[in-house]
This record gives structure tokens, sequence and C-alpha cells, in this order.
């Protein structure tokens, strides 16, 4: 312990000794100033997935199966997805103290913030379906991962049609949940 | 002022020690047509420190193409040596900067140097930078921005810092380095993704988007403190931040009230006010320098272009009109262009806009270009492009024809962000 700690402290006064600036009176000259080089790190995120009932979570269950996938260049939630979306609907009208935060996504093709723009778009025609089919407005949130948040780390078409998703994340009346 | 510095340079000191991973590594390609020959002979006094200094001075000289550095062959010289210009001329050198680095009574480093013109055979100038020891490669960024404004007759951005995202193993990074990639320092950590950061006009904030909420939320963090401050975090999207000129407001992208538009926010959040109206899309918002307009990309006409309209909102005109895909406008500090990314052929590309002439240069030939942040001069453009699959950093000059890249050999790294001049 003792034999970490001294150097610790030596090291520490060194830094602290060599980097406290004086204005220099002798010349007069200009203080070298690496003004805002002070940089501390901060760490964030670690959200946790549980405590949801079962039927949202069993494979077997319908509404365990979360995504739904877009064409290029598409915005509207295809047909093949209509049953889906309407499951969900009618678990969110049974349940009004569930919420659902929808995320749209995009494929890795341009401008991060673009992109961000068009998730946005996918997730927006999940939600008012989810409204349409009488899904309470306070119980529906639609963001955008853009291409942020692959869940095909590929750069090919299929890996691309794999992005190009809105997923759907519940929260219990209870607060815990996947959002 | 000093009390901040003071503050900086400790926090920096503390983690140069223990954040030495990951730095970015520098290969330039290409040169400025009629480079400007200059010498830096060997810096006098302490030569372990004047090793370090000279070497900075010589490499950020080389690194800007504008210069072709001539071999000092071995020659050491002070400040206030007799030089012999007829001998440096004889050389090829119209310039040649000399200097001493020694260590003041108080401890610290004393870099001392002249610059003189071997064709009038005149001093151009020179100064004094005092320095703490670990911080000497500053103090060549302060010379070699000297020498280049007075060779050049425009502000050196050698002492200038950029920010940048690095993605390894599931982790992302916001990085802080010096304009040459070195005294990389992590400002945030996070397991989800960081995007479009933007400096504050005086360099000590960072905005940007972070999705450490699940969505896309834009937090404004202090550098020098760590501490952050979430600015828009509404139902929906929030993302695309952009500093007024004045530091007192941002550009902000919501999708509270349906798709993506653009708003303007105070730097603490407050006062929200919608600035756009359109039925699609309008994102990427950035003022121009004077602080009156503002250009944003927007899919308005059925593509995405840009577009520009009053900072206060309303009308806007389309500014792009060449593709069908136009999109991250950047205005120049010196108002006079605007660098953005086009599709032609299914790549994305740099491009410049003349704003006078409305002429637009293609300034890349690679395939993935994004986010292009202008240098403070205006000179270079540095944008995010990939190589081999794998994210690098690369500034290129306005013109198209210096280009230097950046790549950190762990990593991918994306979404840059050049600093401001410092003050």
């Amino acid at each position: 312990m003792n034999k970490l700690f001294i150097p610790a402290i030596l090291a520490a006064l060194v830094v602290g000794c060599s980097s406290t600036p004086v204005p220099d009176e002798n010349s007069g000259a200009p203080v070298e100033s690496r003004s805002g080089s002070g940089v501390t790190p901060v760490t964030a995120g670690g959200l946790d997935s549980r405590g949801l009932p079962k039927e949202l979570t069993d494979p077997k269950s319908v509404l365990s199966q979360r995504s739904i996938y877009f064409d290029l260049d598409k915005y509207e939630v295809k047909d093949e997805y209509k049953d889906l979306v309407a499951a969900h609907a009618k678990y969110l009208v049974t349940n009004k103290g569930f919420k659902v935060l929808i995320q749209g996504n995009t494929d890795e093709r341009g401008s991060r913030e673009y992109n961000l723009s068009l998730g946005q778009k996918r997730s927006d025609a999940v939600k008012r379906s989810l409204i349409l089919l009488g899904v309470k407005e306070d119980q529906v949130e639609s963001v955008s991962l853009g291409e942020e948040k692959p869940k095909n780390a590929g750069h090919d078409e299929a890996a691309w049609a794999d992005n190009r998703r809105a997923d759907i994340l519940y929260k219990a009346p209870d607060g815990r949940g996947e959002f | 002022m000093p009390q901040i510095f003071r503050k900086f340079l400790v926090v920096l000191s503390f983690f140069a020690a223990t954040v030495a991973n990951a730095q970015l590594s520098v290969e330039i390609t290409g040169a400025g047509a009629n480079r400007i020959p200059v010498a830096i002979a060997n810096f006098a006094g302490d030569t372990a420190a004047a090793q370090v200094v000279t070497a900075t001075v010589r490499a950020d000289l080389e690194r800007s193409g504008l210069f072709k550095l001539i071999d000092p062959a071995g020659a050491t010289l002070d400040e206030n040596a007799q030089v012999n210009f007829a001998d440096w001329k004889g050389r090829g050198a119209d310039a040649l900067a000399a200097g001493s680095v020694t260590r003041g009574p108080d401890g610290r480093m004393q870099a001392r140097f002249r610059l003189y013109d071997t064709q009038k055979q005149v001093a151009l100038g020179g100064a004094v930078y005092v320095t703490a020891n670990d911080q000497l490669r500053a103090a060549g960024h302060r010379i070699a921005d000297y020498i280049y404004e007075k060779l050049t007759g425009e502000k050196g951005v050698f002492s200038t810092r950029i920010a940048y995202v690095v993605k390894s193993g599931g982790q992302f990074r916001l990085q802080i380095a010096d304009a040459d990639g070195q005294g990389a320092v992590t400002a945030l950590s996070s397991t989800e993704p960081i995007i479009s950061p933007v400096w504050s006009p005086d360099g000590s904030k960072l905005a940007y988007v972070s999705f450490e909420k699940k969505k896309p939320v834009i937090y404004v963090h202090t550098l020098a403190t760590g501490q952050r401050q979430v600015v828009a975090n509404f139902k929906g999207s929030n993302s695309a931040p952009a500093w007024s000129p004045d530091s007192r407001k941002l550009a902000i992208v919501l999708s509270k009230d349906g798709n993506s538009q653009i708003y303007s926010v105070n730097a603490d959040g407050t006062g929200v006010q919608r600035l756009s109206q359109s039925p699609g899309i309008d994102t990427e918002p950035r003022f121009s320098p004077d602080g009156g307009s503002i250009y944003f990309t927007s899919d308005r006409g059925g593509s995405p272009q840009i577009y520009r309209m009053s900072a206060n909102g309303g009308d806007a005109q389309r500014v792009t009109f060449e593709g069908s895909y136009n999109v991250s406008p950047r205005p120049a500090p010196d108002g006079k262009s605007l660098a953005f990314i086009t599709r032609r052929d299914g790549r994305f590309q740099l491009a410049v806009m003349d704003l006078a002439s409305k002429q637009v240069q293609i300034l890349t030939d690679s395939y993935k270009d994004e986010s292009p942040s202008f240098a403070p001069n205006s000179r270079m453009i540095l944008i995010a492009t990939e190589t081999g699959g794998r994210g690098v950093l690369s500034a290129v000059s306005s013109d198209g024809r210096i280009k230097q890249r950046l790549s950190i050999a762990a990593g991918d790294v994306r979404e840059p962000a050049w600093g401001p001049f410092i003050q």
C-alpha cells in the first residue's frame, strides 16, 4: 500500500508544480496559455431491461416480436406488420399503465443527422398506427437512433435491410422495463 | 482569465500523465503549389527541450503543406545569433527562424525565437513563450502559428484543438486532441453513441448528442469541470446542435411537434422557439458567421438539399441544386464559402461552394465522407471518411490540394469538430 501510495503523491506534486503558470515578470512576455486544455472525463449510460410481464418477453408470445422492418427509402408500416402493430396496440389499450418507446433506425449510408431524421419518420409511422388503434398519446414516445445502433454491423444490402427498422421497447407501470 | 488557465493546465497535466493511449497518427498526402521555403535552425539552450520545440515547429509547418522546410544542416542558432543571410539565401531559404529554450529562474521553460526574411535581410519579429516543461509542444505550436501568420498573412491553427468520437470495443469516447492529433484526452465515455459535437465559440464547452437515455438528447459539456447540462430532452428526438456566434443560443432539431424541425434555445436550455416550418425534414442547422442566417438540410423539395433562412426563421432559399443528395452544410468562418457533403454516383464526397459565384468544387475522391468542419482560419476542412472499412479523419485544404489523414490504430474515428482559435 505504502509503496504504491508514495510515488502517487510525488507524481501529483511534480505535476502540480510544473504546471502552475505565473506571469513572467522579467521579460513581460506572453505566458504560454493552453486555454481549455483541461478535460475531466465523465462516464455515462448503462440502463437495464427487466421486470416486464412474461407475455411481452416470452418468445412464444407475438408481443415478444418488437421489430418492424422498412423498405429502402420507405417510411410506411408495411401490410405484413399490421397484425403485429395491432397486437401491441391491443396490449397497450388494455394495459394503460404501460408505455412504449419506439426507436427508428436507418442503414449507414449518408449523413448521420439526416439519417436520424429519417429514422424518426419510421418511428413516427409506428406511433401513428398505434394511436389510430386507440393507444393514448402519453403511452407512446417515438424517437430515432438513426444509423448509430445497427443491429447488423455488415456493409451490404442484407445488413442494410436489417437496419431499416423500428423497435418497440416497453416500460411497466412501476418504472421497470427496457427504457 | 489567468485563473481559468491555471485550472486548465493543472487538469491537463494530470491527464497527460494518465491518458497516453490511442493517439491519432497523421499522414500527409499532397502539398500546396507554391510552398514558402523556410529554415528552422536548431534552437539553442536546453538540448532536450529545444529539440521538442524545434521538432514541433517543423512538423506543424510541414503538415500545413504551405511550406518547404530547408535543411538547416545542423546549424544551431539562438535568437540573438548573427545571421549570415547570404548563406541561408544560398541554401534556398526565404525565411529563417532561430531561437532558444532555457529554464527560467522560476523553473519554467522560456522559448524565445526570432524570424528573419533572408531576402530583405531583416528580422520580421519574435516572441517569448513561457511554459511548463510538459507544455513544450504547445510553445512549439505558438511559434509555428507566429511564423505561419507572418509568412502567409493568415492566422495559424496549430494551437487549436479538435474534438472527435472514437468507437472501439462497444465504447464511445468523445476525445479532445491538439490539431496535430497529439495529446488526446477523453471528455466523455459512454456505452451508447455520441454524435454531432460542436465547440462553443470560446472553446470552453462542447454541445453534442448522446444516446445514453436510449434516445437522442442534447447536452452542453464544460470541458474543464466535466459538468454536463441537458439543453434539450423533449419528447421525441433532440439533435443537431449548433452554437450562435455570440454563444447565447443554440439552433437545434426537435421532433416534439411531429417531424424533425429547427428550433432555437438559449444555451441554458430555456426559451425554446420554433424556427422552421415545413411538412418534411429540416435538420443540420448552422449559423452563418455573422449570425444573421442559418443554413440547413431539408427534403421539402423531394430530396435532401441545403437551404438558408434568417436566424429568426421564416422563408428559406434553396442553396444547392446539383445532384439529389446535398447535406451537412458548414459555412466557412470567413463567410466566403460553404462546405457540404454531396452524393455523386453513390459516393459521398466533400464539396465546397463559393458563395459569391455559386461554383461547386468536389474536393475528395472518397466514398463515405461525413461531417465536415472548417478550421477557424477557413484554410482546411476536417472530415470523417473511411479507409479499409475503418473510420478515419481527413483534413483537406479548401482548394483540395493538401490532404492529411488522422487515424487511430485501435478504433473507428468519426464526428470531427475543429475548435476555435485559442484566445
